[in-house]
């Protein structure tokens, strides 16, 4: 299948799929719509009414807004993973008296935090960054852990016997291994980061997609609660793409990140 | 015909050297027994024993990698604590780091010592080039064969330049053709500044082609060293040829009636589940 062949088909896929759901909101069959436009609008509707954001401008705010809560949420919860995950993977006594602990709090769905949150830091930016956090941190922290514990026993010793400090080892072993892992599970904490700004976003604030979802929600207006989808899904899939770029360019010493090869 | 060792100036001294492992069910699980082990400066020496003797357990001892439960190691007539700064070590393994091209391979060797990047590059380039591999210096590890890795290993080791070089099975993993090519090399390079070497194997004929001495252990447990035999082959050596002398098979021959009575006893304790946690 040819590049172009394959793009024609998934783009058939979104025509029938648009098309089928043009047709039954607006055709009856035996007298009524399966698709009533109270419950499901329908995408020329849902199309204007994205396309009337962008025109008008208001999208922008609300998308920088998510944009700036995602990317704090992901830089201090990797940052703080990085730094609990080095420190318990080279802590054992540390790491084992913390584990329940940490397991405790992996194991709470974090969604039930954002009321907290929003106690604590309001309903500005910081109450969703904290719930990205809660959930960028578990995934950063247990892959860098994993990824100190199992560096190479052959490779570290290679290091030692080249004459490495534990810095030195740290700087050269450790650290490019811990940070393999990490970015390995890359896409999954970006994701987490968005999800966190936008749950957060949803139950209680002033701006940002989730917002926009929600008022659309809260005044029946199927058609906007469609378009905030569908702006959100096109803001991740760009974000997922920014971070393959990323990966590539970081992971190009990795056999399976290397396009193919090995 | 045993060699007498009698050396005036010693690289690596092993005297009643013996190693224990304590068990996972907190037995102890004696691996090599009262080892004396002597090599010359600039002595090339092969240990050769059946799989699980204890031979790379006696290699960890003399880089400092595993402390002896009892016994002495000496390195150029100091005692050896902590690790042998000496010494430079292939592995068994690859051992590359997997995040550094080729040529940053190598060059880390000098950068930990302080090196500037430009003047590490420099040598490690001159290094990758000795070793047959000038074009690949941007290449990272998983995009080199086997045999390049080795290379990459030989230089990332060599660029140190060590008093002593400790090798496990370097060439194990390689196949046949490879692994003479790779003989081939390290002689090459050890010829230029002869170092003394230790280099384990459980192919006789490689460590024939190789050593000024060959050294056969017994199978393990309590692993000992069991003969010493001095190779008279002349040098520069060439492995594929050197085989096919009289003097190689008659050595080999001589070799091998002591080794295969411990490859076979060696077999026979691994085929038994009791035997685990050897090297």
């Amino acid at each position: 299948m040819s590049r172009a062949g394959l793009l024609a088909l998934q783009l058939l896929v979104a025509v029938i799929a648009l098309g089928l759901w043009q047709l039954f909101a607006t055709v009856p069959v035996f007298g009524h719509l399966l698709l009533p436009p109270f419950f499901f609008s329908n995408p020329l509707d849902v199309g204007s009414q994205i396309l009337d954001w962008f025109r008008t401008g208001v999208i922008w705010k609300h998308l920088a807004i998510t944009l700036w809560e995602s990317i704090l949420a992901f830089a201090i919860g990797s940052l703080g993973g990085v730094l609990v995950g080095f420190w318990f993977a080279r802590q054992p006594l540390v790491a084992a008296v913390f584990d329940p602990y940490v397991k405790m709090a992996n194991a709470l769905p974090r969604v039930v935090l954002a009321p907290i949150f929003t106690l604590w830091l309001g309903l500005g930016i910081w109450s969703k960054v904290a719930l990205g956090v809660t959930l960028v941190f578990f995934i950063v922290f247990f892959n860098v852990y994993q990824g100190v514990k199992e560096v190479s026993a052959t490779v570290l010793a290679n290091g030692r016997m080249l004459g490495m400090s534990e810095r030195q080892l740290m700087r050269h072993v450790y650290w490019p291994s811990a940070l393999s892992w990490m970015f390995s599970s890359l896409h999954t904490s970006v994701g987490f980061a968005v999800v966190g700004a936008v749950v957060g976003e949803y139950l209680g604030s002033a701006a940002g997609l989730g917002y926009l979802i929600q008022q659309a929600e809260g005044v029946f207006d199927v058609a906007g609660v469609f378009a905030g989808m569908f702006v959100l899904s096109a803001f991740v899939i760009l974000i997922d793409l920014a971070v393959t770029a990323v990966e590539r360019r970081l992971l190009v010493w990795r056999p399976d990140a290397a396009d193919g090869r090995g | 015909m045993q060699a007498d060792v009698t050396a005036t100036s010693t690289a690596v001294a092993l005297d009643d050297a013996t190693v224990a492992f304590r068990l996972a069910d907190s037995r102890v699980y004696t691996a090599v027994e009262k080892a004396g082990l002597h090599i010359a400066h600039g002595e090339f020496v092969a240990i050769v024993g059946p799989t699980g003797c204890g031979k790379s357990t006696l290699l960890n001892v003399a880089a400092g990698l595993l402390k002896p439960a009892s016994g002495t190691v000496r390195i150029f007539d100091q005692p050896l604590s902590g690790l042998n700064r000496d010494a430079g070590y292939l592995f068994q393994a690859d051992a590359l780091f997997p995040w550094k091209t080729a040529i940053d391979n190598v060059a880390i060797g000098l950068e930990i010592q302080g090196a500037p990047r430009a003047m590490a590059l420099q040598r490690a380039q001159g290094w990758l080039t000795a070793v047959g591999l000038g074009a690949f210096g941007n290449r990272y590890p998983h995009m080199l064969s086997g045999g390049q890795r080795k290379r990459v290993g030989l230089a990332q080791v060599l660029i140190r330049d060590p008093k002593i070089l400790l090798m496990d099975e370097p060439f194990g993993p390689l196949d046949a053709q490879t692994r003479q090519i790779m003989g081939n090399l390290l002689l090459e390079l050890w010829n230029a500044d002869r170092k003394a070497v230790l280099f384990v194997t459980h192919d006789l004929e490689e460590a024939i082609g190789l050593a000024d001495r060959v050294v056969i252990m017994s199978a393990g447990p309590a692993a000992r060293i069991i003969g010493d035999w001095r190779v008279k082959l002349p040098r520069p050596r060439d492995i594929s040829e050197i085989r096919l002398s009289d003097e190689f098979h008659a050595l080999h021959r001589e070799i091998w009636s002591v080794l295969k009575d411990e490859v076979m006893k060696g077999y026979a304790q691994s085929s038994q589940a009791s035997v685990g946690a050897a090297q």
